[in-house]
């Protein structure tokens, strides 16, 4: 008797321990090690420097230069992409803007954060934020909602006069991400993230063909892209399940009594 | 020692065979990295001005000596590099001549350091400057090959070569379809040089940096050079058609096109049952436009039914528009089913700001993917599994309620048996 109580309740501590605590499980954004942050930018889609999240970017380019990035983002993370730009000493009132593309190249939305700023005369330098929605692991084909796969980021001023052009501006960007976890977990799954050129790559893995040819894009979380089967929502469903069990118990004993009515007499 | 011999002689046939066995497929990658080796025309302005004395105390010319001097130090050995000259020779009067100045300094090639830094030594400011005529011939110099190219034009002038606009000879360039990007730089520029150099470099994609000191000019030219050594993917042209009878079928790959203003370009790609077809396109803003516009990417099915679309649309004035779009073919019982043809329909609305050329047409990129289908979802939740305080205290207050009642019915059923 005394065991059951005890074994019920350490499990119920330990459900209502791990229910939250797998919920916010520590982000899985670590720069990778010994990869050195990359110290330039791509000018357009197909040459976009890869950044990994967590990394630092820097790169140095001219005003009127359009700068891209890409990183990878998987299922149930947030990524919030911050980019600073040191303007050139001398300048006039400049708008910078960041975008975000995800793999298929569709723009998308910011949640929060300034995604255009203008620098006013003089400013040294101006930061740049988006918040993006949380990449979900499925979406109706009809739906723009963030996926798996590779995000693009262009940072770049807009509305630039002809005397602004050309002068030199560094540049860094970082890529951070919060594990939403299993609140943002939803059914269904893709093949394969979205990352552009997927169907060529995976194709000359199987060639087995061995040329270091160039790939659109080449990076992986540090873990791989998750599978999508595993999401904190067995853990609630399963501690659930348990305590459902355990009050079933101990209202079965409420009404039923301890083992034999009492008129029975032993041996009855 | 007959045995010693043998075995000297074995190992020696040994080393033979696997020298020649190396030695071949060496040979083959050498040829074959030097197709597809980046190649980089570097076209210097030696025209007249360049004798101006305004960068770090010195000439212009000065500055882009050393800055060369430097570049060459730091060229990577994969990079197949150029120089060419635009007013080095002619000094006359004659515009005629002046504008067809333009010579080869020193070949596309694997760069011999002493001889291309002495070849640079020798140049004096001198004539005219023909801008558009170098670059014709530059991206001449730059022919073949399946690399990477790159054109770098560093100038302290503009164009003194009227009427050939140098900004519609790059966008002519770029629509030839060799994959080649200008980038400029201008030396001590003024407001009109500026926006002819980035005009230049905008037509191609590419980037315009301005320049007042040489330290700047050597770091600028140095990253361009290594832009150019990094590898890229490099699209495959292709022509779309008007309608989708006539559209070329694409299989998954990366491609290029051009598309005027107004017009629709139509593809084709087979998509097998239980296939996911990806595609995106970028259309990009070559030229001046006016501002507000956009990109729309339909897939239609061959009977002209709208399956799916991507739209974007753009305010003010960026590089490129772009947009996506998914088409997850649902998987057939049968298993001879056929593949279906999906009819790709790209259109934009761009228009060209007044006084602008409309052709060549824009230049489209458009990636193609087709991938395994998704999983469906069956529910919104993953597995249909629950989550949550509400969900626990329900199963609790269910589960309670239910030993209540068995508690009961089995309490009922044992005064029940008793009584019988």
């Amino acid at each position: 008797m005394r065991i059951t109580r005890v074994l019920s309740g350490a499990l119920l501590a330990l459900g209502l321990a791990a229910g939250p605590a797998a919920a916010d499980s520590s982000p899985s954004a670590s720069p990778s090690d010994g990869a050195s942050a990359p110290t330039s930018a791509g000018t357009s889609f197909r040459t976009a420097t890869e950044v990994e999240q967590g990394q630092t970017a820097t790169a140095s380019a001219s005003t009127g230069d359009y700068l891209y990035w890409s990183f990878p983002a998987d299922s149930g993370l947030r990524p919030t992409v911050k980019a600073t730009v040191k303007l050139p000493d001398a300048h006039v009132a400049q708008t910078w803007q960041i975008d975000v593309y995800d793999g298929l190249r569709r723009r998308q939305a910011c949640q929060y954060g300034a995604q255009t700023r203008t620098a006013a005369q003089g400013t040294a330098s101006i930061e740049l934020t988006c918040v993006l929605r949380t990449v979900r692991s499925w979406s109706e084909p009809w739906a723009n909602d963030p996926l798996p796969g590779t995000y693009y980021v262009r940072l770049t001023a807009v509305g630039l006069k002809a005397a602004d052009l050309g002068l030199p501006v560094d540049a860094e960007l970082r890529v951070d991400s919060k594990d939403i976890g299993g609140a943002a977990a939803v059914d269904g799954s893709l093949a394969k993230p979205l990352v552009p050129g997927i169907a060529v790559t995976s194709a000359t893995e199987e060639d087995d063909d061995e040329s270091a040819s160039a790939v659109l894009s080449s990076l992986e979380p540090d873990d791989g892209w998750a599978s999508g089967w595993w999401t904190d929502r067995w853990v609630w469903s399963g501690i659930g399940a348990v305590l459902a069990a355990l009050a079933g118990i101990g209202g079965y004993r409420l009404t039923r009594g301890s083992g034999r009515p009492r008129q029975v007499p032993p041996g009855a | 020692m007959i045995r010693t011999q043998r075995l000297a002689a074995g190992v020696c046939a040994l080393l033979a065979a696997l020298t020649a066995g190396l030695a071949f497929p060496a040979g083959a990658v050498a040829d074959e990295t030097t197709a597809l080796a980046p190649k980089v025309d570097l076209v210097l302005d030696v025209s007249g001005s360049m004798r101006t004395k305004d960068i770090d105390g010195g000439t212009r010319m000065a500055a882009a000596k050393q800055a060369f001097n430097e570049v060459l130090d730091a060229t990577p050995e994969t990079v197949l590099l150029g120089i060419r000259t635009l007013g080095a020779n002619y000094p006359g009067d004659d515009q005629k001549t002046g504008c067809k100045d333009t010579a080869q300094l020193y070949p596309v090639g694997q760069v011999d350091r002493t001889e291309a830094k002495a070849a640079v030594a020798t140049l004096s400011p001198t004539g005219w400057t023909p801008i558009g005529p170098a670059l014709l011939k530059a991206a001449d110099d730059l022919d073949g090959g399946t690399g990477s190219k790159r054109i770098v034009l560093i100038s302290d002038g503009e164009d003194t070569c009227a009427p050939l606009d140098p900004c519609e000879v790059a966008r002519e360039i770029a629509a030839k379809g060799i994959g080649l990007t200008i980038d400029t730089l201008g030396l001590v520029p003024n407001t009109k040089m500026r926006q002819q150099l980035s005009c230049i470099a905008e037509a191609t994609g590419g980037t315009y940096t301005s320049v007042e000191h040489t330290d700047e000019l050597t770091d600028k030219v140095n990253q361009l050079v290594d832009r150019a050594a990094d590898p890229v993917v490099t699209p495959v042209a292709t022509e779309g058609a008007d309608s989708c009878s006539k559209a070329p079928a694409l299989k998954s790959g990366l491609y290029t096109d051009r598309e005027e203003f107004g017009q629709e370009r139509w593809y084709r790609v087979d998509v097998e049952p239980g296939q996911e077809l990806r595609a995106s396109v970028s259309v990009s803003a070559d030229r001046a436009m006016n501002p507000d516009y956009g990109v729309l990417l339909r897939a239609v099915t061959v009977h002209g039914r709208e399956i799916v679309r991507g739209e974007a649309a753009g305010n003010g004035r960026t590089d490129v528009v772009s947009t996506g779009l998914r088409y997850p073919k649902a998987e057939s019982d049968d298993d001879e089913a056929a593949a279906e043809t999906v009819c790709l329909q790209v259109t934009n609305s761009y228009s060209a700001a007044s006084g602008v050329k409309t052709t060549p047409g824009m230049p489209v990129e458009l990636t193609v993917d087709v991938v395994d289908g998704p999983s469906q979802a069956s529910d919104v939740a993953s597995f249909g599994l629950g989550r949550g305080w509400w969900l626990l205290g329900l199963l609790v207050l269910v589960g309670f309620l239910a030993g209540v009642l068995w508690g009961w019915v089995s309490r009922w059923r044992v005064a029940v048996w008793r009584t019988n």
